[in-house]
């Protein structure tokens, strides 16, 4: 089995993200940046089908230099090798854009794969279109937010999970699936695993080798404002015996709030 | 001319592609352009007045046998055909799981960008601009719209339904002709959580449990509270969900599920910085917890600094009654 993850370098969840009006853009200064949470469960995935039933794990990233860090995390993990698609970009929050990118390098440099495993969705830009239309643009069938997968042969199923219910999905290889949080647990890098990686190459390619023009990355979705959210005001803070407490409590939600 | 897709689920529209084309006669009205709507499966036509009522001029019924179950490939296959034909300015959807999974396949193949899982939208010069919260709404961007055609996702749960109107329309059934090939990836089945519980996403009222809950078997009280509490669903804190007290589909946070109810119910949830952007959206915000620093009481409306196990039974007794009234 080829398998290929596709990852992304994301600001860790504790961050506080700042914003700075002048260039419309979130501070990145302080950040501490991470593999994507939903990343690691993609990873973990291609690592347990190789164990399995042999074959060969690849991680990419789109992303600039500073990208290199992740892809060592996941070597460490075990991933046989790493790409870097260099793209000096930034944050464009338009994922057609990546998805370009990354069905063009499936399409010209590394385009023997058997199934292309993605997070569910970043955790920052939060879109979760990259993997539909990556699928879209390679004419492949997708599962998203998938909690459990299984392939026998050429063929693969899973469930994904949807509101208040799974869906099982069935589709025959090669295909995109996206991991949601459930379907296994990621591994820690083992020691070992750190050394390894420190010493392997990672190697990078560029847009132009891949021959995309720029106007076919073109950002279609203009950002026009970035701001924080409206600013909650503290409210009533009781401390009462419960049952008094509970009778305010209902007495709020029903006469000042009107919800019940 | 605006397109919503309009998702159905065991033959009833789902309300949030009704706020969704809600929206959309909103904002149709302003440009100056006809709302229309699509509906994709099986024997759906007995849906299309249902979907008049919330303001669609025509209803496009996109009918295969091989549609009876959801396929992403196959459903967009269709909708493109459509939308090749019809040549809508705007097409628009509701950020459901089905909405999340079609709308960027929709896009990728027609070559457009796509803003999903918005929380508003304005019409600027006779196109859309749309807000949506990045870092699960620990910040909100906004965009315009350049593509064409322009397309957006809209989160459930935020944007006002319509009052339904007397409406009629146009029905346009097209056959659509997909070779069994081309539905790549198909729904075989449908396994249901326990119980037939509302999504977190979908509810008007969510009671969260955290850490404070103290166990699996305490989640019992507050599905208590959601059994009396119309149209409510159960959430959970990361920590919850982590000591696995309960399903990872409860989550509300960064890592889990972004929620905008009516009402949020925080019981023994401490309110980490991941937590609280997933629900700081919410209308109202009210807080059980013993520790009287914690930081979910910075942004609710209502706290009560307790044992959380005293307060829920008399609670659920006091919520009853005004129910009952």
């Amino acid at each position: 089995m080829n398998l290929f993850v596709f990852v992304k370098r994301v600001p860790d969840t504790e961050s506080k993200i700042k914003i700075n009006h002048e260039t419309n853009s979130i501070v990145e200064e302080g950040l501490n940046f991470v593999l994507s949470p939903y990343d690691e469960y993609a990873v973990e995935e291609a690592l347990q089908i190789r164990e399995a039933k042999g074959g060969q794990v690849t991680v990419f990233s789109v992303g600039p230099d500073e990208t290199q860090t992740i892809l060592k995390k996941c070597l460490a993990m075990g991933a046989d090798e790493a790409v870097l698609i260099k793209d000096g970009a930034g944050e464009t929050y338009d994922s057609l854009r990546t998805a370009k990118i990354i069905s063009q390098v499936l399409k010209t440099k590394h385009t023997q794969f058997d199934l292309l495993l993605f997070g569910k969705q970043s955790v920052g830009a939060d879109s979760a279109q990259v993997p539909s239309m990556v699928a879209a643009l390679l004419d492949l069938p997708q599962v998203n937010v998938v909690t459990d997968l299984e392939i026998e042969g050429n063929a693969g199923s899973a469930l994904r999970e949807i509101e208040g219910a799974r869906e099982k999905v069935t589709f025959m290889l090669p295909a995109v699936v996206s991991a949601q949080k459930g379907l296994n647990e990621p591994r820690y890098e083992t020691l070992k695993g750190i050394m390894a990686a420190k010493r392997k190459e990672i190697p990078v390619v560029t847009l132009e080798e891949l021959g995309i023009q720029p106007d076919e990355l073109t950002i279609q979705l203009e950002l026009t404002k970035i701001e924080s959210p409206p600013a909650r005001e503290r409210g009533k803070i009781i401390e009462d015996e419960p049952g008094e407490a509970a009778k305010k409590l209902a007495e709020f939600l029903h006469q000042d709030a009107k919800v019940i | 001319m605006i397109l919503v897709y309009v998702e159905c689920r065991d033959f009833k529209i789902k309300q949030s592609s009704l706020e969704a084309l809600s929206e959309a006669k909103r904002r149709g009205d302003e440009i100056g352009i006809e709302t229309t709507a699509v509906l994709v499966g099986h024997a759906v036509d007995a849906l299309a007045p249902e979907v008049f009522r919330y303001g669609a001029s025509k209803v496009y019924i996109l009918e295969n046998a091989l549609l009876a179950h959801y396929s992403p490939s196959g459903f967009t296959q269709a909708l493109v055909s459509l939308i090749e034909e019809i040549k809508p300015e705007i097409i628009l959807f509701a950020a459901t799981s089905m909405g999340k999974d079609l709308s960027p396949r929709l896009a990728a193949e027609l070559g457009v960008s796509l803003a999903s899982d918005c929380i508003q939208t304005a019409a600027k010069n006779g196109k859309l601009e749309v807000k949506r919260p990045i870092f699960a709404g620990k910040a909100f961007a906004s965009f315009m719209l350049n593509s064409s055609p322009q397309m957006a996702s809209l989160r459930p749960n935020v944007f006002p339904l319509a009052e339904p109107v007397d409406g009629h329309g146009e029905t346009i059934k097209k056959e659509v002709v997909i070779p069994e090939n081309q539905v790549k990836d198909k729904v075989t089945e449908i396994l249901k959580a326990e119980g037939a519980e509302l999504d977190v996403t979908e509810a008007d009222i969510v009671v969260t449990g955290g850490r404070g809950m103290k166990g699996p078997e305490n989640f019992d009280l507050l599905r208590e509270l959601t059994a009396v509490l119309p149209h409510s669903a159960l959430g959970a804190s990361r920590s919850a969900v982590d000591a696995e007290w309960i399903d990872h589909q409860h989550q509300v946070g960064q890592t889990g599920k972004t929620v905008s109810p009516s009402l949020y119910m925080a019981f023994g949830v401490s309110g980490a910085i991941q937590h609280l952007a997933g629900m700081s959206s919410s209308k109202f915000i009210v807080a059980v917890n013993k520790d009287p620093d914690a930081p979910i009481f910075k942004v609710a409306d209502f706290g009560i600094v307790g044992d959380l196990f005293q307060v829920i039974p008399p609670l659920k007794e006091e919520l009853k009654k005004i129910l009952s009234e």
